[in-house]
C-alpha cells in the first residue's frame, strides 16, 4: 500500500543484487518524476541485465524497449543517466496506452 | 548504485525496517539512510516524513537536486479475538492495503467459516509468537476482553513498538488491565500509549461500525505525525 516497489510481485532489486553477485553487468532504472496520470508511480524499479534480461516495471510495459537499450549502454560506459518519456505520443498509442502522462526515469549501474 | 549498498538495502527491507536511498541527480552520490540513524541525516525531517507517506520523490538540498527512494514494509495487522469485529475488520483491512491475521486459541471462534480469506491461527498467542512477529510496521488489535488471551499480546507489542496498540473493553476493564500490566513490568508510558477505549470516536455501535472506528485509528496512527498532533 506504501510503496509501489515493495509490493511487486517479483522483487526487483533483489533480483538485481543477485545478477550483480553473480558478476553479471547490472543496470537499475527507477522512476523518478512523473506528471498526469502515469501507468507506474514514482519509485518503481526496473533491472536490466547485460544481455537485455529485465524484470520489474517503470511504464507498465509502454517505454521498457527504450529504457533497455539506454540501460545496455549505461552498463557498458559506467555513468547513470536520465531519460525523459511523454506516454501520450503516437507510440504509446499504438501499444495501447492513453494516460496522456510523462515520466522521467533514471538509470544507474549497479556495482 | 554500489553492490554493497544494495545488499544493504534488500537486507533492511528483508528485516522490515525502513530505508532510504538518497541519490543526488547531478553527479550520483549516493547514501543509505536506515530508520536508526534518520535523527542524524541532512535530510532527516524530510525523510521521516516520508517513512510515514511511504512516498518516495525528489527534493532540493544545498547542492541539489536529491531523489529519495523510500522503501516502507507494508504494514501488518494483527488482531487477538476471532469475533464478530474480526470478522468485519478482515475485509476492511485488506483493502485498505493491511496484511492481517486473526488469532484466537478458542477454536469454538476461530473457524475458518468465519473467516474465509484471512490468515486465522487457533493457538494462544504466546505458543506462536514466531508468526505474530511484532515489529514497528505492526499494528495489534486485542478484541477478546478476556486478560488470558490478550494480556501477553498486548505486552509483547508495546516492547516491540508496534505502530499502534488498541484494547477493547470499557475503561474500567481498562483499569483492570493497567494493574495487571504494570505489576507484569509494562512501564507507565508505554502502557499510557494503548488506544483504550479501541477505535475513534465515531459513535460506533454494531460491531462493523467499530470496526472502522479501529481501522481509521490505526491509518492515524500510521501516517500522523505525532509532533505535528501536539502542536
Amino acid at each position: 500500500m506504501s510503496d509501489a516497489t515493495d509490493l511487486d510481485v517479483k522483487d526487483v532489486l533483489g533480483m538485481a543484487e543477485a545478477w550483480s553477485a553473480a558478476g553479471r553487468g547490472v543496470a537499475l532504472a527507477t522512476v523518478v518524476e512523473t506528471w498526469g496520470s502515469a501507468p507506474r508511480p514514482v519509485g518503481s524499479h526496473l533491472a536490466v541485465d547485460e544481455e537485455g534480461n529485465f524484470e520489474g516495471s517503470v511504464s507498465g510495459g509502454c517505454v521498457e524497449g527504450a529504457v533497455i537499450a539506454d540501460a545496455l549502454e549505461v552498463i557498458e560506459g559506467g555513468a547513470p543517466r536520465m531519460l525523459e518519456f511523454g506516454v501520450a505520443d503516437e507510440t504509446a498509442w499504438q501499444v495501447g496506452l492513453s494516460c496522456g502522462g510523462r515520466i522521467k526515469v533514471y538509470v544507474e549501474k549497479v556495482g | 548504485m554500489n553492490l554493497e549498498t544494495l545488499k544493504t538495502l534488500n537486507a533492511e527491507r528483508r528485516a522490515r525496517r525502513a530505508v532510504a536511498l538518497v541519490t543526488a541527480l547531478d553527479g550520483g552520490a549516493q547514501r543509505l539512510v536506515r530508520a536508526d540513524a534518520v535523527d542524524k541525516d541532512p535530510l532527516g525531517a524530510e525523510i521521516a516524513a516520508r517513512f510515514r507517506s511511504g512516498r518516495s520523490g525528489t527534493v532540493e538540498t544545498d547542492t541539489g537536486p536529491a531523489f529519495l527512494t523510500v522503501h516502507v514494509p507494508p504494514p501488518r495487522l494483527v488482531a487477538i479475538g476471532a469475533v464478530h469485529i474480526s470478522q468485519a475488520l478482515a475485509p476492511m483491512a485488506r483493502l485498505a492495503g493491511f496484511d492481517m491475521m486473526v488469532v484466537d486459541p478458542r477454536t469454538a471462534f476461530a473457524t475458518p467459516e468465519r473467516f474465509p480469506d484471512v490468515r486465522l491461527i487457533a493457538e494462544w498467542p504466546e505458543d506462536v509468537a514466531g508468526e505474530i512477529a511484532f515489529d514497528r510496521y505492526t499494528a495489534l488489535a486485542a478484541l477478546t476482553h478476556d486478560p488470558k488471551i490478550d494480556d501477553w499480546p498486548i505486552a509483547q507489542a508495546l516492547d516491540a513498538g508496534c505502530f499502534y496498540v488498541g484494547a477493547l473493553g470499557s475503561r474500567k476493564t481498562h483499569g483492570k488491565r493497567r494493574e495487571r500490566l504494570l505489576e507484569a513490568g509494562v512501564s507507565e508510558a508505554a502502557f499510557s500509549s494503548i488506544h483504550a477505549p479501541i477505535g475513534l470516536d465515531v459513535g460506533a455501535q454494531s460491531p462493523a461500525e467499530i470496526a472502522v472506528a479501529v481501522l481509521a485509528e490505526i491509518v492515524a496512527a500510521l501516517r500522523q505525525d505525532p509532533e505535528a498532533e501536539k502542536r
